[in-house]
């Protein structure tokens, strides 16, 4: 486990150093600001579009970095060749991987708690108070966390046996899929044979369920945020991560480096 | 030496690296290496580029998998991740998190190991003192260069004072003052008593310091020995460099002499060595070097290849 911290805080250390990180949390808080701008101009519901605005941004500008930085992870370290003396030391490879995973992770923490604040800052700045239910936006804030955690995952998985060309647009295309994994579960297509549509259901129990994770909607008209959905939303992302990042240790403890 | 068992035994290691299309040929980079290396000798892996001293070390790091064959150091199995605790590596043309100091990517390194906090920091600080790296420990290694990198890596390597250390081309990327800092640290390694494994294509890195060789060409081992078993029976003359005022040009050896500037140089047999001399001394000649003519390493590795055609199997010089 102390491997595992080791390469988690040198991960974290690399994008605190760098440069990317800090343009992406720029933009969100450009984004924060553009919030504020446009709920002036929405009169009575401000605070409603400054919380989905800012939301979405924390979600997109986390996504951004969950895909290209995840995909990064153990590829840059491949073709740079940074791994070589570190494997040879007494490390296992799956303990690099969950340290790598668990880094960018601590990473994704630090910004988007960092945008929360921002989020809360505009709020601030519209309403002059905070109501009770602007609490359930922090429990928006962990969702996206978890959803990106879990991207992360993914990203990692891919990145271990395709190119990072590839494991972007896999990693992209999951995450779409998965936006729309509960529509797959329910819908009814006349066209389509009862074969067809138990396939699709199939792959839509596989598919990491984002809908699980959108709160956006009820947080932003001040709505409730019930707790056994928070906790349903974290046993799923542990035993999904747990399940991504076991098949990419076992995939990546056979990899030939170059 | 000898006695006890070996620091590292190789066991019929093969590596196959699938290529083409749908990766159905296979191109074969190490074919059936059986060799040791002995606990407390400094053993040189020595081959041209893409012989598979590269390949040899990466199998021994478990970087890359064998497609057949074993291997065990320190009488354990190279997949044993504790075992590591005990060796070294220095990776060939090493590169690492350009964000870091060579301080910080040192006490990185140091914490896979078992060391107390005030051990690292003072082991850390010794090695950078050791390699040379001093007065630059506080730069990001992205402003280093080739040479600096090189050190880092040596610095990693021993970091953890390993009794097995597999260098993969130590000298490449330096200077002649830092090659010669890394051959006096093999040295010191070797005083210390540990084992030392390296790669090599330049001939004189092998002979200054190796208690053995093995030659590998082409992915497969073609001799173990002594570097003078090895490289030096293929001596091919001496090299007489002098300088010469005046008018005595009339000496049979004169003839035979180039002249390049002011001196010259004639190149005699080994057995003709004394007479010229003789000679040279009588004209009131000034001697300025006289050296050993070695074959360039392409002449030895193409005698071997040349060899090879006539003997299918490796050899093995020493006996053994």
């Amino acid at each position: 486990m102390k491997n595992v911290l080791t390469v988690a805080t040198n991960t974290f250390r690399e994008a605190v150093r760098d440069r990317v990180l800090y343009n992406l949390v720029f933009f969100a808080l450009l984004m924060m600001g553009a919030a504020i701008l446009v709920g002036q101009i929405s009169i009575g519901i401000e605070a409603s579009v400054i919380v989905s605005l800012g939301l979405t941004a924390i979600s997109v500008v986390g996504l951004f970095i969950a895909i290209f930085i995840g995909v990064g992870l153990v590829s840059k370290e491949m073709d740079k060749r940074t791994l070589y003396a570190l494997l040879a030391k007494p490390v296992k490879r799956w303990e690099f991987l969950l340290g790598k995973f668990v880094g960018l992770v601590m990473t994704l923490t630090v910004n988007t708690a960092a945008m929360a604040a921002g989020l809360y800052l505009a709020l601030w700045t519209v309403k002059h108070s905070f109501e009770k239910s602007d609490v359930y936006i922090l429990a928006a804030v962990y969702l996206i966390l978890l959803k990106l955690a879990l991207i992360v995952g993914l990203a990692l998985l891919f990145s271990c046996f395709t190119t990072p060309f590839l494991a972007i647009l896999f990693s992209a295309g999951i995450y779409v899929a998965g936006v729309f994994a509960q529509n797959l579960r329910t819908m009814s297509v006349v066209d389509l044979n009862a074969s067809t549509m138990k396939m699709l259901r199939g792959i839509s129990y596989l598919l990491p369920n984002f809908e699980n994770f959108n709160v956006m909607g009820t947080v932003a008209h001040g709505g409730v945020v019930p707790g056994a959905l928070i906790l349903n939303a974290t046993l799923y992302t542990l035993v999904y991560c747990a399940i991504v990042l076991t098949g990419a240790a076992a995939i990546f403890s056979r990899r030939n480096l170059k | 030496m000898g006695m006890s068992t070996p620091a590292i035994e190789i066991d019929g290691l093969s590596k196959e690296y699938p290529f083409g299309f749908l990766n159905l040929q296979k191109k074969r980079s190490l074919e059936n290496l059986t060799m040791q290396v002995e606990t407390g000798e400094v053993f040189g892996f020595l081959g041209p580029n893409g012989a598979g001293k590269s390949t040899t070390i990466k199998l021994l790091m478990r970087l890359i998998f064998p497609t057949s064959g074993t291997a065990r150091i320190l009488s354990k199995s190279i997949n044993d991740v504790r075992m590591h605790e005990r060796i070294g590596y220095l990776p060939e043309q090493p590169y690492f998190y350009d964000y870091l100091t060579a301080t910080e990517v040192l006490e990185y390194f140091a914490r896979f190991h078992q060391m107390t906090a005030a051990d690292r920091h003072e082991r850390v600080a010794k090695i950078l003192k050791k390699v040379g790296l001093e007065t630059a420990k506080k730069i990001q290694l992205r402003k280093y260069s080739k040479g600096m990198l090189q050190r880092v890596g040596l610095a990693q390597a021993i970091l953890h004072d390993p009794e097995v250390v597999v260098l993969d081309e130590p000298m490449s990327g330096l200077d002649p003052l830092g090659r010669r800092e890394v051959r006096d640290i093999i040295l010191e390694l070797k005083r210390a008593g540990k084992t030392v494994l390296f790669s090599t294509h330049i001939l004189t890195d092998a002979e200054m310091l190796c208690d053995r060789v093995g030659v590998i060409v082409g992915g497969k081992l073609r001799g173990v020995g002594t570097p003078g078993e090895m490289v030096g029976i293929q001596t091919q003359g001496m090299e007489i460099l002098f300088e010469l005022h005046g008018e005595t040009k009339n000496m049979p050896l004169f003839s035979r002499a180039m002249k390049t500037g002011e001196r010259y140089r004639v190149q005699v047999s080994e057995s003709e060595l004394y007479s010229a001399l003789d000679e040279l001394k009588a004209a009131g000649a000034r001697i300025l070097s006289v050296a050993q003519i070695k074959p360039t390493l392409e002449e030895f590795f193409m005698n071997l290849v040349e060899a090879d055609r006539a003997q299918a199997n490796a050899i093995d010089v020493s006996g053994k």
